[in-house]
């Protein structure tokens, strides 16, 4: 029986208890609502919680536990012979589990009986042509002590699957009988229905925490693998890049984070006083027409997807670069050679947060009180006196952390500098010369024919560390900023 | 009411604002109604009136405030000193540096104490050096009467300060530009009463240099403080005239039923 049925089963359950408790609180104080504790509904959903939230979270807890169960009780079965030179049990249960689903798929679809999928055998039958008619395509005929693994893999699920129904059904009639058992006038079963409604929202929130979590920690453990095999001096201060995966690699950050950082003040002084500009003049000079027309055209920009913007950089920015500081330009200069340079990228990473800094400035030089405005202005300043003197330094703090947030998104963006900025990793002052950043090469070291055990694969996560603590940093600080400014008009 | 005591005094001065069938709407909402009122030099006029009847909209249409809200529409003549002041000629900048004005709720800059005040003078260039804006500070504050309790922390945020010394803040913001006409708004509803009794004595003393004009809801303020006063009712201006007579011999009963506690 699959999940999902079991599933219904379950919440068919649930509705039975909503209605028998309900049923049962109204008929002990004879139908006089006000008589009960808590308006009648609260028990049927007293009820009909207990009687689905611990069956899901044993389906759920079960599906995990089964599998990681069967994982290893099969790949005890595999005999040690049957593992052929340079591979691992992991990638022979990769195969077992392709064959078992392969199996399941053959029974769905006739191509096999159930009996049979379960005696099949190599000598007597072309297994390969079978699962192949069905849709699973294997690289080779099977071993035969794979395909009694895989065997044995189905029957244990099929086995298991009969067990949890069992369990998760018995576990739901539990709640629904308990639940139904407590019900009385006196129960507290408004306070019980907050209570679960309370550890929802702490389950759902946990979830994104313990996800970022994750993620940190299998980050920190590869990178810790990385500084094993690369030494941390010489990845933090060597001043040259160049990653050969036939050794001897010099994998120094330095470039890289210079590439990143020289993009992004680029990008910032684009974004800055254009969006700056563009959020007083939304918030302070034009009238509600332009407005409610400007504003969502500029926020527009901010939903264009960054490869569209790297296209752009490209394909148009670069080439118009290159016309003006190219060899045989406008200007008559050559510092420019090709198209994708820190320049390219740096501008169009700009546009792209013109409209990240002017959304955030508006909504904090709106936060800024009339009553301030009225003051200056009441005291004959103009305008412009009034926003320079009294609104802006008023906002500046928030002002600061939208800033901060942009440059954090900056270090981390990879679209554009991928496209747009090349893919030498150099250490130079020149605006107009391609140079790459930790973003980029994080992409480059994982993509391709990477065995990703060797340092050169491994320096991504190295990579990929420190450019979280960067931004992570200046996050923080922007947050605090935000917040505090916040709190000074609240 | 027995506790008023009035201000006779003789009223004689120049007219220094005159406004003629002023009509203020918002959008479609008309909120004053053909107001015509001559507002003394050198003298406090009070406006008293139920809520929403158009005080703050009148005297915010003297400084053309009002220019701020985009919805509002100002018809008839406001002349001060003779000068339309709603005249295409007249820049809105220059004449709310000589008509000042405070606000019902006090609203210091977040700036230092000696920055809000030295704000005014260094947007209009009325000091030529660091010592004359000292001293131009230190005269405004000390007509403030908040002088001798900032004196030492004039470096410290003038949000730090609490409500009553802000207001008094405000108010010696307003006075360092030396207008010549200041308009308060309902100066003292945030205020403790020894604050309110420090504000009332400054306004009587600004009493001697400006035109005031005050918004409030407390009749014994406006008896204590004003030696003119306006009722205003739904828009119109009912009745104006000398305090004492305003508030011992109205000539209309809806002047009386209002300071007499019965509408409102
Ligand atoms: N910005 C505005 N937009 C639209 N209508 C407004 C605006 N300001 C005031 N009004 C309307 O104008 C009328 C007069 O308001 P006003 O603020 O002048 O009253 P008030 O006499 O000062 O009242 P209060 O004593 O409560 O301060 C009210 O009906 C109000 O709704
Ligand atoms: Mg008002």
């Amino acid at each position: 029986m699959s999940g999902i049925v079991l599933l219904l089963i379950v919440l068919g359950l649930g509705a039975l208890a909503f209605i028998l408790a309900r049923g049962k609180a109204l008929s002990s104080v004879g139908g006089d609502q006000r008589a009960l504790h808590s308006r009648p509904h609260y028990y049927g959903f007293s009820a009909s919680i207990l009687t689905i939230a611990p069956a899901v979270a044993l389906m759920v807890v079960w599906g995990f536990g089964q599998s990681t169960l069967v994982q290893s009780s099969v790949a005890e079965l595999i005999p040690a012979s049957a593992i052929a030179e340079g591979q691992t049990v992991g990638l022979l249960m990769g195969d077992v589990q392709r064959i078992a689903n392969g199996l399941d798929t053959a029974v769905a679809e006739g191509a096999l009986s159930s009996d049979a999928a379960a005696t099949l055998s190599t000598g007597a039958d072309d297994i390969r042509g079978i699962l192949g008619s069905v849709g699973v395509a294997l690289g080779a005929d099977v071993d035969p002590a794979i395909l009694k693994a895989a065997q044995s893999y189905r029957a244990m699920q099929s086995s298991g699957a009969t067990l949890r129904m069992i369990a998760v059904i018995g576990v739901a009639l539990l709640g629904l009988t308990y639940g139904f058992m407590q019900t009385s006038a006196t129960y507290r079963a408004r306070n019980s229905v907050e209570r679960s409604m309370r550890w929802t929202l702490i389950a759902a929130a946990s979830v994104a925490v313990f996800t970022t979590l994750g993620i940190v920690f299998s980050v920190i453990f590869n990178t810790i693998e990385f500084f094993q095999l690369y030494p941390a001096k010489d990845f933090f201060l060597s001043l040259t890049w160049s990653p050969s995966f036939g050794g001897g690699s010099e994998l120094g950050v330095f470039p890289l984070l210079w590439g990143t950082l020289y993009i992004s003040l680029i990008a910032l002084m684009v974004a800055v006083p254009t969006g700056l500009f563009s959020a007083i003049y939304l918030s302070e000079y034009a009238s509600p027409k332009v407005r409610a027309f400007a504003k969502p055209l500029l926020e527009v920009l901010a939903g264009i997807p960054t490869i569209v913007y790297g296209l752009f950089a490209l394909l148009t920015v670069g080439p118009l670069l290159v016309n003006v500081f190219g060899d045989g330009g406008i200007l008559g200069v050559n510092w420019m050679q090709g198209g994708t340079a820190v320049m390219t990228a740096g501008l169009v990473m700009g546009i792209m947060l013109i409209p990240f800094v002017s959304s955030l400035s508006d909504d904090i030089i709106n936060a800024v009180p009339q009553a301030l405005r009225d003051g200056s202005l009441g005291l004959g300043a103009t305008p412009s006196e009034t926003i320079r003197q009294v609104v802006i330094p008023a906002a500046l703090p928030g002002i600061v952390g939208a800033i901060l947030l942009a440059a954090s998104r900056a270090i981390g963006e990879t679209m554009i500098v991928v496209l747009g900025a090349g893919a030498a990793a150099r250490l130079s002052m020149n605006p107009f010369d391609a140079m790459t950043t930790v973003t980029a090469k994080i992409v480059s070291q994982l993509t391709g024919d990477a065995d990703f055990a060797s340092p050169e694969a491994l320096v991504a996560f190295a990579l990929a560390m420190t450019l979280f603590v960067i931004t992570l940093g200046l996050n923080v600080i922007a947050l605090g900023i935000v917040r505090k400014y916040r709190e000074q008009y609240e | 009411m027995d506790d008023l005591r009035y201000m006779e005094m003789p009223v004689d001065q120049d007219t220094k604002i005159s406004a003629s069938n002023v009509q203020i709407y918002y959008g479609d909402n008309q909120a004053i109604k053909d107001v015509n009122v001559e507002i003394a030099d050198k003298t406090v006029t009070a406006f008293i009136g139920p809520s929403g009847c158009g005080k703050s909209t009148f005297l915010r249409c003297l400084n053309r405030m009002n220019d701020t809200i985009d919805i509002c529409r100002v018809e008839g003549t406001i002349k001060i000193d003779g000068d339309d002041i709603y005249d295409n000629a007249v820049d809105p900048v220059q004449l709310r540096a000589k008509v000042g004005m405070v606000f019902q709720k006090p609203n210091p800059f977040p700036k230092s104490i000696y920055d809000n005040v030295a704000y005014g003078p260094k947007v209009h260039g009325l000091a030529k050096s660091k010592a004359d804006l000292d001293v131009i500070v230190e005269k405004a504050l000390r007509r403030g009467a908040i002088w001798d309790e900032v004196k030492d922390r004039l470096h410290a945020p003038g949000t730090g300060l609490s409500g009553g010394q802000q207001q008094r803040l405000c108010i010696a913001r307003a006075v360092a530009t030396e207008p010549e006409v200041l308009l308060m708004d309902e100066p003292c509803s945030a205020l403790d009463p020894i604050a309110t009794a420090q504000v009332e004595e400054l306004i009587d003393e600004l009493r001697q240099s400006y035109s005031l004009v005050i918004v409030t809801h407390s009749m014994q303020q406006a008896a204590r403080v004003s030696q003119r006063t306006a009722f205003f009712h739904l828009g119109n201006l009912v009745e104006f005239g000398d305090t004492s007579q305003i508030f011992t011999n109205p000539q209309d009963s809806r002047t009386e039923s209002y300071i007499t506690g019965r509408i409102g």
